[in-house]
């Protein structure tokens, strides 16, 4: 049988005065109805393939510099744009991975929908309006003529990524590209959204080409696997090979890091010495008054929520997007006012104190952002991130510098990073300037709110590291808020399951996850990517 | 979006008081007096008190205003002082020539500037986009005589394609009308072109980059199509905003374009009635210019909603 896709020694590199190159020949094919995981991390060059395939390549920066790509055997490199753009969206299609920011605002979906039938078909208007409906009564819509006339922002975002499956999959293409469609989305969602795109493949035979950084979801779906570093590919060959007999260190590292399932041995109780006490926790929004007359409706984000955090233990807030995890942390933090309840740091409830009142407390409870390429100022050295809070609080200048270096190599960074700007940094090497930032102030509590969801495998486990090493020193207490059940599993001695604003299930970690009495927690568990393999089985002896 | 609508004209009342008490105290701050302007170079302290007598100009100020503004609320924007004709009739005839020049001049700044920027845009660091970056800073810079001497110079005197000066109703026939339009619009747009073309590219270059570009690529669409109905209409909120403010600051461009084209518009009467420091001309003639800026805000924000779904008032 042929290959559907056929991608030989393929070359990408920049454009400009010195050409780097960035995909440095790789091979690999798809078969019908087979799918095919692209793993690696980021710059490992697997976005590039999937671009240079749609001849999507941003323009002015990158090309494709050598090799082929057969589409049905057709080269794709040698086509004309116009014989391109006839091929994408009808023979070849692609999902991408932000659903929230890939559709167009301003358009309804109906009308989105519609463009890839007009531009490609012959059919009538009535025809096409058909056929978009089947479209999405086929990726299990509910209400599929309100979807059709709605506007991407009235959706979730499990509602536009179906929408954009449905695109996809309008003229029956033989190739599907998913670039990591799943990264943005809450694991049910997640699972839904895998399902789908499996079921739909197994109806019409289509080969899919599933790029992705998530060693659970390659387990789950994968046919084949290609890893891939640093614009090669290091292994390729069947999921089970791959999995169970990695030959590549690579490989062997990249399993490795995939924190497990199974809840880390407890630790033993530190000082009983109470540092965050929350207790009955609300917080309503209210909505816009459209008439002044009329009463507001209000949206209930927070309700009764109360937990304890000692010193040096970590506490994990697991939860889906809206279940109000972020919103609590934001809470403690008093970024927001919460609307009821007590939050006391160290003994003194902080929950309705004036700014001013405030500020001698602020020092005591630091925060990790979740987006280390956002939380950091561009435009200010490391050192002027560094010395901007304790100066605030009357630290001199000298003694807040020499305090910034200690903590740069607490977290693991070279001293000369002190001048350098965040963009001369990695992703991970951001987190743990974000990290020394928060370290700064001497806090008693961090919080961190999904402080490693942005990060790769092989860096998240370096920076959980790096926070159970600075809890074992300092003797930090962590709120650490994560939708992700085994970062949490491996990092928390508590844990809190938090659905629709309510407190679902509240206890030691190993119990939670481990023998969860809940069926909401059972259902989150369930549906956690590659919880049949047990990646662990392959992590090296330690 | 009706009680939105209300609410914002409603507003409106309180931006209009402050206006109409401001214009009123800066004029009789101002120096000049229009007694002594009226009566003349040789005339006595006794006539030129007579003159302001008859004016009520000796009233006390806070008089004056209450007994303007009452006036003005039941409709009556006074009489000139000069030409003793009604400052609403005086309005009137001078409108027709102003509107028309200023919705000719928006109507080509549009047809021009978007278009440009949208290929600037999508062209970047073309010849094109260089092109239009460059003409669009001599459009910013040339000041709007010179564009207005230069086109005369061009179209009239050398090609005689075109009258050089003057203006004909629309009464008078559509050539007519639109021969003696063409050059004072297009002057009076030359900034905004400038202005709307980089407003344009800058907005696209923007949007070029959102994620929803790229899906519109992948789905095979045609450049057109990417460029003007995925792209065209997110850049549109910041272009809007520019087009409006820009129709609100044509005053100062209307006066210039008038004088060069000889064409008895709002911009001369303006010009005349400050000259002549005839109080109840230049008050209502400000007074319009804010009502109508109040009202293109209005307008400009009511069209956000209609462009982006997500905007509801």
């Amino acid at each position: 049988m042929n290959a559907v896709l056929k991608v030989e020694n393929l070359q990408v590199e920049t454009v400009g005065g010195k050409p780097r190159s960035i995909l440095k020949g790789i091979s690999f094919e798809i078969h019908a109805g087979e799918t095919l995981c692209l793993v690696g991390e980021s710059g490992s060059g697997k976005s590039v393939s999937s671009l240079a395939t749609m001849d999507l390549l941003p323009q002015g920066a990158l090309r494709a510099s050598g090799g082929r790509i057969l589409l049905d055997g057709e080269d794709l490199l040698q086509a004309s744009p116009a014989r391109l753009a006839e091929l994408r969206g009808s023979r070849m299609a692609m999902i991408f991975q932000e659903p929230m920011t890939a559709l167009n605002p301003v358009l309804s979906v109906g009308r989105q929908l519609d463009e890839v039938l007009a531009q490609h078909t012959d059919d009538n208007a009535a025809t096409r309006r058909q056929r978009v409906l089947a479209a999405l009564e086929q990726v299990h819509l509910p209400d599929i003529e309100r979807i059709y006339a709605s506007y991407p922002h009235q959706l979730s975002g499990g509602q536009r990524q179906r929408i954009m499956i449905a695109m996809a999959l309008l003229l029956e293409p033989r190739l599907l590209i998913a670039d990591e469609p799943t990264t943005a989305l809450d694991v049910t969602t997640q699972h839904q959204i895998l399902k789908l795109i499996r079921e739909l493949q197994e109806k019409h035979g289509t080969a899919v080409l599933f790029i992705t950084h998530d060693m659970g979801v390659v387990a789950d779906i994968a046919d084949r696997v290609c890893v891939m570093h640093l614009g090669t590919l290091v292994e390729q060959g069947p999921l089970r090979e791959v999995l169970s007999t990695p030959q590549q260190a690579y490989t062997r590292d990249l399993l490795a890091a995939v924190p497990s399932l199974t809840p880390r041995a407890p630790r033993p109780a530190s000082g009983p010495r109470l540092v965050l006490d929350v207790a009955e926790l609300h917080k309503v929004y209210a909505g816009p008054r459209r008439l002044w007359w009329r009463k507001r409706s209000s949206t209930a984000a927070v309700q009764n929520v109360s937990f304890q955090l000692y010193e040096g233990r970590t506490l994990g807030i697991v939860g889906e997007s809206g279940s109000g995890k972020s919103t609590v942390a934001r809470c403690v933090m008093r970024l927001i006012d919460p609307t009821s309840g007590a939050i006391r740091v160290r003994g003194q409830d902080i929950s309705d104190l004036s700014a001013a009142a405030l500020k001698p407390h602020r020092q005591r409870i630091q925060m990790i952002f979740q987006d280390p390429y956002r939380s950091l100022n561009p435009r200010r050295s490391v050192a002027q991130s560094l010395i901007e809070g304790p100066m605030n609080y009357g630290v001199p200048r000298e003694q807040a510098m020499a305090r910034a270096a200690e903590l740069l190599s607490l977290v693991g960074l070279p001293e000369d990073s002190l001048q350098r700007f965040p963009h001369q940094f990695s992703g991970g090497q951001r987190q743990r300037i974000a990290i020394a930032r928060a370290l700064a102030m001497e806090p008693s509590v961090i919080v961190a709110d999904e402080a490693v969801s942005a990060l790769d495998v092989s860096v998240q486990a370096q920076v959980l590291a790096l926070l159970d090493d600075i809890q074992k020193r300092l003797g930090i207490a962590v709120l650490f808020i994560t939708h992700d059940l085994r970062v949490a599993a491996q990092i928390c001695d508590d844990v809190l399951v938090m659905q629709r604003g309510q407190v679902v299930e509240y206890g030691p970690a190993q119990q939670v996850l481990g023998a969860p009495k809940a069926d909401y927690t059972r259902q989150l568990i369930e549906v956690a990517p590659g919880r049949s393999w047990d990646f662990a089985a392959f992590a090296p002896a330690l | 979006m009706f009680s939105y609508f209300i609410r914002r004209l409603l507003t409106a009342i309180p931006v209009m008081l402050v206006v109409a008490l401001s214009v009123f105290l800066l004029l009789r701050l101002s120096p000049g007096d229009p007694a002594t302007i009226i009566a003349g170079d040789m005339a006595n302290p006794e006539q030129v008190a007579n003159i302001r007598r008859a004016l009520g100009l000796d009233e006390p100020i806070l008089t004056q205003f209450l007994l303007w503004i009452g006036n003005l609320l039941q409709g009556d924007l006074g009489t000139s002082l000069i030409s003793q004709t009604t400052v609403s009739s005086m309005i009137a005839q001078r409108l027709e020539p102003t509107v028309s020049l200023a919705l000719a001049a928006i109507l080509i700044t549009v047809l021009i500037a978007v278009p440009l920027g949208v290929i600037a845009a999508w062209r970047q660091g073309s010849w094109i986009d260089n092109l239009v970056m460059s003409v669009s800073v001599v459009g910013f810079s040339v000041p709007v005589f010179v564009i207005a001497y230069l086109l005369i110079q061009v179209f009239a005197i050398e090609l005689r394609w075109l009258p050089v000066q003057g203006f004909r109703g629309l009464d008078k026939g559509l050539g007519e009308f639109l021969s003696r339009l063409i050059l004072p619009a297009l002057t009076l747009s030359s900034v905004y072109i400038a202005l709307i073309a980089r407003m344009t590219r800058a907005s696209m270059l923007e949007v070029l980059r959102e994620d929803y570009i790229r899906t519109a690529r992948a789905k095979g669409l045609s450049q057109r199509v990417v460029l003007f109905r995925h792209a065209l209409r997110n850049a549109a909120v910041p272009i809007l905003t520019v087009v409006g403010a820009g129709f609100a600051m044509m005053v100062s461009g209307v006066v210039v374009t008038e004088s060069v084209f000889n064409i008895p518009g709002l911009g001369r009467l303006i010009v005349d009635a400050v000259l002549a420091r005839d109080y109840p001309v230049i008050q209502a003639l400000i007074l319009l210019t804010a009502g109508l800026y109040v009202v293109i805000n209005l307008l400009i924000d009511l069209s956000y909603a209609i462009t982006d779904p997500r905007i509801r008032y």
